[in-house]
């Protein structure tokens, strides 16, 4: 659970309260918390005057608007043709092991998720994931150790 | 069958002056850039290949003052990665085309439909589009861009999803008719191009359609940025003139050793070696957005139908039962087959499943999915059996 503070009325200020402004607030919510809480997605329903099944059903839809807990950085390896032949599963492998979590699960101290995603497109430079919006490409074992420390060292 | 061989052409990314292009375009008759066009011959670069100046003659003639130009940027077939480098590179090309557009069918918004995997790049293209609004602002274009984000549905790709995604809703394709052209996003009359799409036609005013419509074949006009990958010594993007065969493309692009390509990605055809010779890549052959993918012999065609299956039972959006239901018993019924928990004859019974998702499902999703199940099972059977 996070506080959601004032975020859901400056994202609607700037957004507008317009049934099209969902989107961009619910994207703004996943950018600063991660994903959205029920909490986040009543509170967006009363800010734009609809339904909360509506916040939901949008929300729902789209993987990246994740109603599920997730850590501060999302890494998302792509498991698409390409990755999966350059050597996904050794990356996954690796993750796994320096975050001591399985695909799908979140550590205890909500740092990282680990998730695998369909194409992202980087194809010619597989195999690649997101964190949170930064792409990294032809990633090998030791690439993937260094950026983890990286990102380990920011918290 | 005309063959035009590999010829690399550097259209999409060759600088220009935008300034220039453009004040031309702003001093001539939407009917003219229309007809320029219509004349180039040029089609969608997003996959389906819709005549471009027919798209924008419909939109033309539809008579609102309301009228949207939306770039479909929601690259998410698997194996392409073009409108990512052209936007990268090139981004004041694709807002151009925009413009080009706008002034043909009478809109003054565009939106450009960017999907989420690209968001890195969102803050230098806002920097780009605010110079390109004052320029065109001083030749004297009413026009603005605006840039909505996508979150990871690979559906919205398809124009009436992304409509419904651009409101705020569930990206679920809409029933059509009505077409984009008489109603698209907010129920306005719409010409929905693919960002290749709109960087041609600016090339086209740029260079006149004659020049243009000189590349290519009867069929397939002009070039094409492709996006090469799997077992190739060189993946990358590359423009090439449309109409050379798969053997062609495989002489330049292969590893020497290459068994299958898939164009088009995961909703493409499968071509196998034995087809390489008599299979033109452009639309009187095989038809891509640009995807293509090599496999070599050290490939298994079960996982590559496997992943792709696991792909679009994922992606299907869920709201027609064809699609919904045949995505996912199309992976358990191949699954079933390789572990020999059922005949291999009950393939025929999955053929049958895909052609009836191609005639039964919504939208290009679910119709798309038998092309890839039906060319690899049918050329490499014996891959999925055993």
């Amino acid at each position: 659970m996070y506080q959601l503070g004032n975020l859901v009325k400056e994202l609607s200020d700037r957004h507008g309260r317009a049934r099209e402004s969902l989107m961009p607030i619910l994207q703004g919510i996943v950018m600063k918390h991660n994903y959205l809480t029920d909490e986040a997605m009543v509170e967006v329903a009363k800010e734009l005057d609809i339904s909360a099944a509506e916040v939901y059903g949008t929300a729902s839809f789209y993987t990246f608007l994740d109603t599920k807990v997730r850590g501060k950085y999302v890494i998302r390896v792509c498991k698409t043709i390409t990755c999966s032949m350059k050597g996904k599963g050794e990356i996954i492998q690796v993750l796994e092991d320096m975050l001591k979590i399985k695909v799908g699960e979140t550590t205890s101290d909500r740092q990282f998720s680990l998730i695998e995603t369909n194409c992202i497109g980087w194809c010619h430079k597989a195999p690649a994931m997101l964190i949170n919006e930064m792409p990294y490409t032809e990633l090998t074992t030791e690439k993937v150790v260094e950026i983890i420390k990286g990102y380990m060292q920011k918290k | 069958m005309e063959n035009k061989g590999l010829n690399k052409v550097d259209l999409i990314f060759e600088k220009i002056d935008p300034k220039e292009v453009l004040t031309k375009a702003y001093k001539i008759s939407p009917d003219t850039i229309i007809q320029q066009i219509l004349d180039s011959g040029l089609k969608g670069r997003g996959g389906a290949g819709f005549p471009t100046g027919l798209k924008w003659k419909y939109t033309a003639a539809v008579k609102e003052p309301d009228k949207y130009v939306v770039c479909n940027a929601d690259e998410g077939e698997p194996g392409t990665f073009k409108d990512r480098e052209i936007l990268d590179r090139v981004a004041y090309k694709v807002y151009g085309g925009m413009v080009i557009a706008g002034k043909a069918i009478g809109a003054k918004k565009g939106i450009v439909y960017l999907r989420g995997e690209y968001r890195f790049l969102l803050p230098q293209l806002m920097k780009e589009l605010e110079s390109f609004h004052k320029m065109i602002k001083q030749i004297g274009y009413d026009f603005n861009i605006s840039y909505c984000m996508g979150s990871g549905a690979y559906i919205c790709g398809e124009e009436s999803a992304l409509f419904e995604s651009i409101e705020g809703g569930r990206g679920e394709p809409r029933n059509k008719p009505p077409y984009p052209t008489t109603s698209g996003v907010f129920s306005k009359p719409t010409s929905i191009n693919n960002v290749e799409t709109l960087v041609t036609a600016m090339m086209i005013l740029t260079h006149g359609p004659e020049s243009y419509s000189q590349l290519g074949t009867k069929d397939s006009r002009g070039s094409k940025v492709f996006s090469i990958s799997g077992d190739t010594p060189t993946p990358g993007i590359f423009e090439l003139e449309l109409g050379m065969s798969v053997q062609e493309f495989v002489n330049e692009f292969g590893d020497g050793d290459t068994k299958a390509v898939q164009v088009g990605g995961a909703s493409g055809f499968c071509v196998p070696r034995k087809k390489f010779g008599n299979t033109i890549i452009g639309f009187e052959g095989v038809p891509t957005g640009g995807s293509m993918k090599l496999f070599n012999s050290s490939r298994s065609m079960y996982n590559v139908l496997h992943n792709y299956l696991d792909f679009f039972a994922e992606e299907s959006c869920g709201q027609c039962t064809p699609c919904r239901v045949g995505c996912q018993q199309l992976l358990k019924g191949v699954e079933k087959v390789k572990k020999g928990e059922v005949k291999s004859t009950y393939l025929n019974e999955l053929m049958k499943l895909a052609d009836t998702m191609k005639v039964a499902s919504k939208c290009g999703l679910g119709q798309s999915v038998g092309n890839a199940f039906r060319t690899i099972v049918e050329n490499f059977r014996e891959e999925i059996i055993y």
